[in-house]
């Protein structure tokens, strides 16, 4: 105990420096590179100054100072993108109303959460973290960089990225809602009537406010509408300024939402496990919708009882942009093998494979120019390997965020907790995750307890 | 006249041959697998045939005879394994978790020992093939929850009834009584986990001490007929535990929770003990190692159990064990992931474990901690055909299986999962209406 309350100041310590500043430089000598994009490079170089790549290539000299590694033998590939996680927030479902897009988990970000650790370990360096699924239209999304070290939750934001919102359809909204509250949505028709409501009363206060703001130099005494975060934000999907991410599992329900943002000019959309996507492959492929998609998670519920492992293959032949998500604090450990899943499951290539968890995750979320591959210009993140990342036997070496190590399983010291209570030393054994559980209902524990607890004792 | 009824009889052959095609169902013959290195797990890789007769390893190596009529596959190139086992799973007992109606392993009661996980095994649950088709070819199906919430069964995945699947063990579970919380719903106090704790544990001294006075009596009235035995079917299923007719298999994870139940154990002179789940194991394995208690352990791919663990104790949990001199089995305890069980050993034989004991963490080990390896758990001749034809290493993740066996029926390569992709990949009809 008492040990514990003189390591506490030593442990921030240790942290600040690592924390002060956003991105670095080093060297990586001699790896086989995977840049996912441009092939693969043997005994190759890459330079990353100032958190960016500068040079790709043989026998770089580094600047003066420059950190330099050794990856003689190993794998360097890009950061590795996870396109839906809700890890590092506080709050995951604000699950009270149908429509709650006013919300955004970038205001509840937790940059002490051991989970980003956790994942830096198993070669993330981003994620989308997400709102969860009880509503329809539930609240924005950011995406972060795992600046792990960090005490400021803004020093997690990836600033400038495009802003994302979740959106929900199927058991999660009809049971939070139309089973939970008895109010609107209980089916599938009526997730769509919920969203199309949003959709129209969001235009008619876009043109309410179009109206005002012309009228208003010349007509002083031209009223004002009624300021709505909620609408304006939906205002925005309109506009194309908000990417949708919807969860979404049955064919019907996809198709649905294909037709109503297609109604409403919504283009910028990607679906989330889209488990039956598969079967309406070519009508995303059409409509240039993303997937992005579990390796093989199935039957956990109903809604993903006729699923198949086969679903990224499937969907990337019929030329859907697909990616390869968590949801999840421990499976987002291992995604490189999620994406090795897609060999043994539909035989696609190694740099196919790749794409599912770099450059793919990394289109739907809009920052395609900035991260997602090894290539000059690009942010400087990458996870190193001791084998091939698709073999089931390779461990994650070193994980560098915008040119600044962050995970390096030489110096990992075991407990890499931030924040230590020094009531609890050791913090009390907790068997989370045992079995799949739906991290997108987080916040409805209430909910979870009636339906699951009660139900068994 | 006769040349039309000729087409009519070679369409209708045709047809039957077409779905005969469709629907492909295990079969057993004789069955020559040749040219294949044969991984034997307890004597080494081999090269040459494998012979299935009669369900069984008939011959294997170099200088096999084929028999006349023998169903011959060319293995050049492929390597065979024997069928993998895991250690605890919910296959067939849960189709869909979430929905309870299809969910049975998981009965009202504490103290349920007489619950038979065999009977509520559904033998065409989606789970089965899609798990068999996977390498796993047997798996112990075990019921959740209470303090003793039934007996588990060892089931092969294949068969049309549940005794067709039935593979010869069975074990008693036990949840010991744990400090640990169940997951992030679990919203309970300190003081109220202790509570529990406490009063669990008393029940389960309480229901022991019962077992062992109702097999004293029980014992006696086979000798005296006369002595009237009231129907108690929980003090009958216990009583075989106090005999020792059947293992006791604890569920238990935390440091302390294993550190009690080794001592319980001891002091309850339980002859016939397996630990199971131990995520904490690696804390305590010496301990474990010194009280001699085998172990089935898994998920591999999870949590840490505390933050302030490594981020890789999990992963290395099995190999810590297995150095300190425990006997480790793997286990998915999982129903639709159980096909990640050569990838939890995968992940298991990266960090510490070693590819070799891996793979027997996944045969031999959990075939002997059932008391099943005369049967299964290797090749060797004698043994059941339970095994699979691959590309290669079963825990690397592209390797595919080619041919699969279990219990001397070929069992077709397919599942839902399969027959999807093979409908969805080229759809017949586009995007047009």
């Amino acid at each position: 105990m008492k040990n514990s309350l003189l390591l506490l100041p030593l442990l921030l310590l240790g942290v600040w420096g690592f924390a002060q500043s956003k991105t670095g430089s080093i060297l990586l000598k001699n790896g086989t590179v995977l840049t996912v994009t441009k092939g693969t490079l043997q005994n190759t170089d890459v330079l990353i100054v100032n958190g960016k790549f500068t040079q790709i290539g043989k026998n770089i000299v580094a600047p003066a100072g420059t950190k330099v590694v050794d990856v003689t033998g190993k794998y360097v590939m890009p950061g590795i993108i996870d396109a839906h996680s809700h890890i590092a927030i506080d709050a995951v479902n604000e699950g009270t109303a149908p429509v709650t897009s006013e919300v955004w988990v970038g205001d509840a970000l937790d940059p002490l959460d051991i989970s980003i650790y956790r994942a830096l370990a198993g070669g993330i360096t981003s994620v989308h973290t997400m709102h969860g699924s009880a509503n329809a239209i539930g609240g924005q999304c950011e995406t972060i960089k795992l600046r792990y070290g960090a005490y400021n939750p803004e020093d997690l934001r990836m600033e400038g990225a495009p802003r994302t919102i979740k959106f929900a359809l199927g058991e999660n909204p009809m049971r939070s809602h139309g089973e939970g509250r008895g109010i609107q949505p209980r089916t599938r028709m009526g997730v769509e009537q919920v969203i199309r409501k949003a959709f129209a009363d969001a235009r008619d206060y876009d043109a309410a406010w179009a109206k005002y703001n012309a009228e208003k130099a010349a007509n002083p005494r031209a009223l004002q509408p009624v300021y709505n975060r909620r609408l304006e934000t939906v205002a925005d999907i309109l506009k194309g300024n908000i990417i949708v991410h919807c969860h979404s599992y049955r064919a019907d329900e996809i198709y649905m939402l294909l037709n109503v943002c297609r109604d409403f000019g919504v283009k910028k959309l990607c679906f989330q496990h889209v488990n039956e996507g598969f079967k309406v492959a070519p009508e995303l492929a059409a409509f240039g919708a993303g997937a992005s998609v579990f390796a093989d998670w199935w039957a956990y519920k109903f809604e993903v009882y006729y699923s198949t492992a086969y679903n990224a293959a499937i969907l990337t032949r019929n030329g859907v942009v697909t990616s390869i998500n968590s949801d999840d604090a421990e499976l987002m450990r291992h995604l490189y093998h999620e994406a090795a899943k897609s060999q043994h499951f539909g035989g696609l290539s190694d740099d196919e494979a790749l794409a599912l968890i770099t450059i793919n995750p990394a289109k739907q979320l809009g920052v395609e120019n900035r991260i997602g591959s090894i290539e000059v210009g690009k942010e400087g993140d990458v996870a190193v390997f001791d084998q091939h990342p698709l073999s089931v036997y390779a461990i994650p070496q070193l994980t560098i965020v915008d040119g600044i190590i962050r995970f390096d399983r030489q110096n990992d010291k075991k407990d890499m907790r931030l924040e230590v209570d020094p009531a609890q030393p050791i913090p009390a054994f907790n068997m989370e995750n045992y079995e799949h559980v739906d991290r997108c209902m987080q916040g409805t524990e209430d909910l979870w307890y009636y339906l699951f607890e009660n139900e068994k004792h | 006249m006769r040349n039309k009824s000729g087409f009519l009889i070679l369409f209708m052959l045709l047809a039957a041959t077409a779905l005969s095609a469709q629907v492909a169902k295990p079969r057993k013959g004789t069955f020559a697998l040749t040219n294949a290195t044969i991984e034997t797990i307890t004597n080494g890789a081999q090269k040459g045939t494998l012979l299935i007769q009669n369900g069984k390893i008939a011959a294997m190596g170099a200088s096999v005879t084929i028999p006349a009529g023998a169903e011959t596959f060319d293995c050049s190139g492929l390597t065979i394994y024997p069928g993998m086992i895991d250690g605890g799973s919910s296959v067939g007992l849960s189709e869909v978790s979430s929905i309870s109606l299809t969910v049975d392993n998981d009965e009202i009661g504490d103290i349920t020992p007489q619950m038979e996980a065999l009977t509520a095994v559904n033998p065409n649950g989606a789970a089965i093939p899609v798990t068999r088709v996977s390498g796993v070819t047997t798996t112990l199906v075990v019921p959740q929850n209470g303090l003793l919430p039934g007996t588990a069964a060892l089931i092969n995945l294949v068969g049309y009834t549940p005794d067709q699947m039935y593979a010869g063990a069975k074990v008693m579970a036990m949840n010991f009584p744990s400090a640990g919380r169940r997951g992030f719903f679990d919203q309970r106090s300190e003081e109220d986990i202790k509570k529990e704790v406490e009063r669990n544990q008393k029940a389960m001294n309480e229901v022991f001490d019962q077992a062992a006075l109702f097999a004293r009596i029980d014992s006696a009235a086979q000798k005296d007929p006369s002595l009237k035995k009231d129907f108690n079917p929980e003090m009958q299923a216990l009583a075989k535990v106090v005999r020792g007719e059947l293992p006791l298999m604890i569920e238990v994870n935390s440091a302390e929770d294993i550190k009690a139940a080794i001592k319980w154990v001891a002091e309850r002179k339980l002859k016939r003990v397996i630990f199971s789940g131990v995520a904490e194991g690696w804390r305590v394995a010496e301990e474990i190692a010194k009280a001699g208690i085998p172990v089935i352990t898994g998920p591999v791919l999870a949590l840490p159990t505390r933050a302030s663990d490594p981020y890789d104790a999990p992963y290395a949990n099995p190999g810590l064990m297995h150095k300190a001199g425990v006997k480790v089995a793997l286990r998915t305890s999982s129903a639709e992931n159980a096909r990640r069980l050569p990838y939890n050993a995968g992940f298991a034989a990266a960090y510490g474990m070693g590819r070799e004991a891996a793979l027997r963490a996944v045969t031999i080990v959990p075939a002997q901690i059932f008391g099943v390896d005369k049967e299964m758990g290797s090749l060797e001749v004698g043994k059941d055909a339970t095994l699979f034809v691959s590309t290669g290493d079963p825990f690397e993740t592209k390797t595919l299986i080619k041919y699969l066996f279990i219990d001397g029926y070929l069992v077709p390569i397919d599942s839902r999962h399969i027959q999807l992709y093979n409908e969805f990949l080229n759809r017949a009809t586009g995007v047009e209406k």
